[in-house]
């Protein structure tokens, strides 16, 4: 099997499974991991597009 | 003025009991199981899907699974990483995939998922632990 998936999908991925496991080591409760797990995911997002910019302004 | 020293809250020691002891072992061996033994069933299949998923997506993208006489001290780490994995190391070894013969330009990230699924495990089951001698719930 040869998966080929693009930068970003595999970014975003990536963000995906270690926000799950950051938000249930991390927090106690439900609700706080649930929260923290979605805190995670959104640096993770916002990481990407920020990386992404920082590279299309040293590319110009 | 206080002294530092002892306004320092001292920490009672932990009761070193089997399952603190099964729970981590089991957490590494089988990803997510360690809460599972702990009938934490949610927590421990979102743990077990993540890891699981992550570490064999790393392999379908065609990632490297680094052996333990690498050589170099980043595949010293990457081994480090890898083994965190556990059982799903053990298999891949095994079986003798993760090659990692990089043919695309995203091949890399399979690496990088290999490895981070083990580190990953490796908090996985560090939280196990906690939850077995009671600091967390």
């Amino acid at each position: 099997m040869n998966l080929q998936l693009s930068h970003f999908s595999a970014a975003v991925l990536f963000g995906v499974f270690a926000s799950v496991v950051f938000g249930i080591t991390q927090r106690s409760t439900s609700r706080e991991q649930i929260r923290y797990g979605l805190y995670c995911f959104a640096m993770f997002v916002g990481g990407v597009f920020m990386a992404g910019w920082v590279m299309w302004l040293l590319r110009r | 003025m206080a002294n530092p020293s002892t306004t320092k809250e001292t920490v009672p020691p932990q009761p070193l009991t089997a399952m603190s002891v099964v729970a981590p072992a089991i957490g590494w061996l089988i990803p997510g199981a360690g809460h599972l033994v702990q009938k934490r069933w949610i927590r421990g299949l979102l743990l077990m899907g993540s890891i699981v998923i992550m570490f064999l997506l790393g392999l379908a993208m065609q990632g490297r699974v680094y052996r333990p006489n690498g050589g170099d001290i980043l595949d010293i780490l990457g081994f480090v990483g890898d083994v965190g994995a556990g059982g799903l190391y053990i298999v891949t070894r095994a079986l003798d995939l993760g090659q990692g013969a990089i043919a695309h330009a995203t091949a890399d990230y399979g690496t990088k998922y290999i490895i981070v699924a083990g580190l990953l495990n490796f908090i996985s089951a560090a939280d196990a632990y906690h939850i077995a001698v009671g600091k967390k719930p």
